[in-house]
């Protein structure tokens, strides 16, 4: 088993290596340099000149890449020009938020998935069953900004129930039991959106497991056994059909990667796909090359979880 | 006697229906007849689509786009069906413009990146080996990239932005889960006894791939087609709503909907961006239905005609 893991773990060292010299590739054409912001009209171009040569930008490229890739290593990605802070620690306050509405997110996802699959599966052709098949068609089909906007709208705006923006109540002290009381608040709307949208795939599996395990020699056995039939599938089918759904974890880390640009800039949610969107806009380009970097590492390491997962579960894949 | 008998039998086999099973388009015209909501989705999506592009044709863009400011964020009456925008702008106008624009980028960028999936999943399914390991490294690389953001950023540095570089830059990355799945079925179709019978004739490698191969995953590809043209429409929709998508110049239903990113907007002014949000959920609602039904019709097991 671990050979496999192993395995895969240095497969993704190339993977990474790729993706940082596409990032590096991209970023060489995106106009500007460290030192634009610094460019006012009385700025002497010589004084730049030399800012350029001191910080080697006018090294062959291969050269700039390793020296790149060496600092990024270190967690160093240079200076945002907008915030003036370094890259790192702007990313590092953004990643907090966004992996706290990542957990929360994955958290729910489950947690409205697993019944739901259950009984859809369980009861399958009854009415709830088919209430769970258009649901899952509606969250299937629709897109994420226009969930999120709906939402937004409906609980935001309209029934005034939630929060409409940011992470937390701005006028709360950090670290008291409203501040975190805030937080909470103000993460239901986009974790329900994003659990809303993760559901789908896990819901579909689920139903169909649970109809085929129906019919399974070992869910006969147990009945004939006389055990109760809520055992039977909370217990014997459950545990069957489960095992497959948990490798989906890492397509859910995937996914939530790719939705978070939309859900944080909708609900203004100060996490790292917000940041990604400013920046674009105020062309923040040393912030930029470090998200993409990160979000493109996130989803091999999602990506990976999902085989490391899916080789423990199902002992086929395994190559010993 | 016997003889006769034996031509009789094969005069009855030959005539009764039943043995014969239906084929092709058949089975899809009895899905649909059989799952009304199917029948439904594809009537109104039809109708729908139809009703876009004429009325598209028969609005004038000009008069749409002409800015009058004193009829600024008028609510929907008699005159402006569904209102105007900040600049006194037909919202209706806009809308089905818009909803034209979106169609077209979606059967543009499907039509490439089908193209695409298509040709690199069959080449690689066919030949197998060395060439199939080369493409599918390619794929799986692409299939890992932060897609999102890697098109938003291209969509920023990239000069002379227009709505071809657009395609272009969205079909870039999404042609890599058609050619994945195509490959995996061709791959299996390659080692089939007629694939084998027409290299042993010395068929030319293009002929078997693309005249007996491709007939033969035809079902799968026409389902993926359809639910990628779904798709599609909501990447372009969604990307354009976030200001990265289609040029200002050229409405989309995202554009509509990213009038919505001012909170008064969004409250106050439902006009401007809610029916352009209920015709992509429509859209996208109908055609992953219709897909959804031939999906079932290409599979014998999952029929319900």
């Amino acid at each position: 088993m671990w050979k496999t893991v192993l395995r895969r773990v240095l497969l993704m060292i190339p993977q990474i290596f790729i993706l940082s010299i596409l990032v590096f590739a991209v970023a060489q054409f995106m106009p500007g340099d460290p030192f634009t912001g610094l460019i006012t009209p009385e700025t002497d171009p010589i004084v730049i000149e030399n800012l350029r040569e001191q910080a080697g930008l006018n090294d062959p490229l291969p050269i700039q890449y390793f020296r790149w890739l060496g600092n990024a290593l270190q967690g160093d990605f240079g200076t945002s020009y907008t915030y003036k802070v370094p890259v790192s620690v702007l990313i590092g306050q953004r990643a907090q938020n966004t992996i706290l509405l990542s957990l929360v997110s994955l958290v729910l996802t489950y947690a409205i998935a697993l019944p739901l699959g259950m009984l859809a599966g369980r009861y399958n052709d009854s009415f709830m069953d088919k209430a769970v098949i258009v649901y899952n068609y509606v969250s299937y089909a629709i897109p994420t900004f226009v969930l999120a906007l709906l939402m937004l709208w409906f609980f935001g705006y309209t029934l005034g129930w939630f929060p409409t923006n940011g992470s937390v109540e701005v006028t709360l002290q950090s670290g008291s039991f409203e501040y975190y009381m805030s937080r909470a608040y103000h993460l239901i709307l986009p974790s329900v959106t994003y659990a809303i949208l993760g559901t789908t795939s896990i819901i579909q599996y689920l139903r169909s497991e649970v109809i085929d395990a129906k019919t399974q020699d070992y869910v006969k056995t147990a009945r004939s056994k006389g055990v109760p039939e809520k055992v039977v599938y909370n217990r014997h089918i459950f545990r069957n059909s489960f095992l497959p759904i948990a490798s989906t974890l890492g397509y859910q880390i995937t996914g939530l990667i790719g939705g978070s640009v939309f859900i944080e800039q909708i609900f203004a949610y100060q996490g790292m796909g917000q940041l990604f969107i400013q920046s674009i806009n105020s062309r923040d380009y040393s912030v930029i090359t470090a998200l993409v970097l990160l979000f493109g590492i996130a989803t091999l390491v999602g990506t990976l979880l999902s085989d490391i997962i899916m080789s423990i579960v199902d002992p086929r894949i395994r190559i010993d | 006697m016997a003889a006769n008998e034996g031509l009789d039998s094969e005069v009855m086999t030959k005539g009764t229906p039943v043995s014969a099973p239906p084929m092709g388009f058949k089975v899809i015209v009895r899905e649909f007849l059989k799952d009304k909501v199917a029948l439904g989705a594809f009537i109104l999506l039809t109708v729908l689509v139809i009703s876009i592009f004429i009325g598209a044709a028969v609005i004038d863009l000009d008069e749409v786009m002409r800015i009058s400011l004193l009829d600024q964020y008028t609510p929907p009456n008699s005159q402006f069906w569904l209102g105007t925008d900040s600049g006194g702008r037909d919202i209706f106008g806009l809308l089905v413009v818009g909803a034209r624009n979106s169609i077209l980028i979606g059967v543009a960028v499907t039509l490439l990146t089908s193209t695409i999936g298509i040709v690199v999943g069959i080449v690689a399914g066919y030949y197998g080996g060395f060439i199939d390991n080369l493409l599918m490294r390619i794929v799986d690389f692409i299939m890992l990239l932060p897609t999102t953001m890697l098109i938003i950023v291209f969509v920023t540095i990239v000069p002379n932005y227009n709505v071809w570089t657009f395609i272009l830059i969205m079909s870039a990355f999404y042609w890599v889960g058609q050619a994945r799945l195509i490959r995996s079925k061709a791959l299996s179709e390659g080692r089939r006894d007629y694939i084998s019978a027409s290299k042993t004739m010395a068929t030319p490698s293009f002929l078997i791939m693309f005249r007996e191969m491709m007939p033969n995953l035809s079902s799968l590809i026409i389902v993926n087609v359809t639910l990628n043209f779904a798709a599609n429409i909501g990447i372009e929709t969604g990307l354009t709503y976030l200001g990265f998508g289609l040029p200002t110049s050229v409405p989309s239903l995202g554009t509509l909907v990213s009038y919505a990113t001012s909170p008064d907007i969004l409250e106050n002014k439902t006009w401007v961006w809610l029916p352009a949000s209920l015709v992509i959920l429509v859209l996208m609602l109908c055609i992953n239905y219709v897909g959804q039904a031939l999906k079932r019709a290409a599979d014998a097991k999952q029929r319900l005609g």
